[in-house]
């Protein structure tokens, strides 16, 4: 095939893969999953340990 | 406690003090350099100290030494955070430790000996590119090896920019410095020619992007909500930004190979994929500097959150001006001018450095068990030494390059050149003093961070444990 053709066909290809991400991204589908993964960094994992048995 | 229901944070102590020192080393030989491009008798006729040998080991040492290690650090502490588990194979992590520092050790002794395979950013010998490898190979089975068994069912975001950092810069190393070994310190490239030039520029061009840009978006993507209290402002945004980030990086490399005998049309590939790149690189800055929208006070009191959101700007900055110099027509005045120079450490001083300083001073904390740093008024004051320090230092660097490229192509009416080269240079030697100057104060700052954390190491005495969350 022509390396011209394919070229063409990868570009296709890749700009409908990107469309396809950005419909699932932004689908309400995947709302609930998003806004519980962006939660992810606000967890209280600095607090220091209660018991004295838990330092080292 | 059992060893497994607590996270590991000893690697990362050990990384977070490495970055303070590394950084403290790397930016002192910047600052000598840029101290002999002014006076060259700096080198005091030792072939050791010489420009050529050093300003190798300026770029290793602030890229990976100081860079990685605060990648290594904030990839393993978010990892084990966003999965709710340990870090798998602690052995391993400790590996990765001693490993990574060797090969830095080893740089600082091979690379002022003038040991050297000459390929920018890829300089060390091929015994040391071997270590990296098995170092590298190591950190990937660690970090997909937790993110194997964690047990909240999604990935969290800034896993999916360090995983492509990771992959993406164990291809690049090993395509990049294919050699045959001929003694221990001598090898040549398996590449010839502008075949060998286009690989060095897409390893080049690409430890940019997914190194000194993905992995430094990992860290941007935790600790930015992290600091500011609230999550992310799009995570959807931040999806097709990883997506669009990491398909457009990959093609741009040609563009440091604009008028050379590379063939047009993959100069005309390199420029027009870094155009593209500006949407999702803009896309990402917006998304973290949103973040903070509704909160914007916190940038009033809370100096680590100023680090974090300046890196962001600056950014925004070098990733417009970036795709701008990769025009051809721009590149023609710009390339192998200081302009380079100064974009170069927009970024790294700008964007690295910056979202590194704001990281190392919200994690050192918090892995050693307390709320905050020893000194908040020190962070405000590397903070603005380092700002104004940035500032100087690329705003001279663009006036020096763009007067450079403006000398350079100036013609008589007969068609003779207007100026010698060493005329430019000599027009060049105010702003080399204004850099200097603004390398000194960025350098000062790290001296500042670097008092910080030995008071704040030194204060606090007990060495905390962390339980691991449960899954929500």
């Amino acid at each position: 095939m022509d390396p011209g053709l394919l070229r063409g066909i990868f570009t296709v290809v890749m700009l409908v893969l990107f469309i396809g991400i950005c419909f699932w991204a932004y689908s309400s589908r995947q709302k609930a999953t998003f806004d519980a993964a962006a939660q992810l960094p606000l967890e209280p994992d600095d607090k220091p340990p209660a018991d004295p048995e838990n330092r080292s | 406690m059992d060893k497994s229901q607590s996270y590991n944070d000893v690697v990362v102590r050990q990384f977070g003090i490495m970055t303070v020192v590394w950084g403290v080393v790397g930016m002192l030989v910047g600052v000598i350099i840029a101290a002999q491009l002014m006076w060259p008798e700096l080198n005091f006729d030792l072939p050791w100290i010489t420009f050529s040998r050093l300003r190798p080991l300026h770029t290793n040492a602030v890229i990976f030494a100081f860079g990685g290690s605060a990648l290594f650090a904030a990839s393993y502490y978010v990892v084990q955070r966003t999965c709710h588990v340990r870090l798998y194979a602690g052995w391993l992590a400790a590996f990765t430790f001693w490993g990574w520092n060797l090969v830095i050790v080893l740089a600082i002794i091979t690379l002022p000996l003038g040991m050297t395979q000459s390929k920018e950013y890829a300089e060390l010998i091929w015994p040391i590119d071997v270590l990296i490898t098995v170092v590298w190979v190591a950190y990937g089975v660690v970090f997909f090896g937790t993110l194997a068994k964690r047990r909240v069912q999604h990935i969290y975001v800034a896993n999916w920019f360090f995983s492509a950092y990771i992959i993406t810069i164990a291809i690049l190393h090993v395509v990049n410095s294919l050699a045959i070994p001929v003694t221990l310190s001598l090898s040549y490239p398996i590449y010839a020619g502008i075949v060998d030039a286009m690989v060095q520029w897409w390893y080049g061009h690409n430890a940019v992007g997914f190194f000194l840009t993905a992995g430094f978006l990992g860290i941007m993507y935790y600790f930015v909500p992290k600091q500011a209290g609230r999550p992310v402002y799009s995570y959807r945004l931040s999806v097709v930004h990883f997506w669009a980030l990491i398909a457009t990086y990959m093609w741009a490399g040609p563009h440091h190979l604009h008028y050379t005998s590379l063939p047009d049309w993959a100069q005309s590939v390199g420029m027009v994929f870094s155009l593209v790149l500006l949407a999702p690189s803009w896309g990402g800055m917006i998304n973290g500097i949103m973040t903070l929208s509704g909160a914007w006070d916190k940038l009033r009191t809370d100096p680590v959150l100023k680090f974090l959101i300046v890196s962001l700007s600056f950014y925004g900055m070098s990733t417009f001006e970036g795709p701008m110099m990769s025009i051809k027509t721009v590149n023609a005045l710009s390339h192998y001018t200081d302009w380079t120079i100064g974009h170069v450490h927009s970024g790294a001083l700008g964007w690295v450095a910056m979202v590194t300083f704001g990281c190392m001073y919200a994690l050192i904390p918090r892995v050693y068990g307390r709320t905050g740093m020893y000194s908040t008024k020190a962070i405000d004051l590397h903070f603005w030494i380092a700002t104004i320090g940035i500032v100087l230092y690329v705003a001279s660097m663009w006036i020096a390059g763009v007067m450079q490229g403006l000398m350079w192509r100036a013609v008589n009416s007969d068609g003779t050149l207007t100026f010698t080269f060493i005329e430019s240079l000599k027009a060049t030697y105010p702003y080399y003093a204004a850099r200097l100057m603004g390398g000194v104060m960025f350098f000062s700052g790290a001296l500042i961070m670097a008092w910080n954390t030995w008071k704040t190491v030194a204060t606090s005495e007990q060495r905390v444990v962390q339980p691991v969350l449960d899954p929500a």
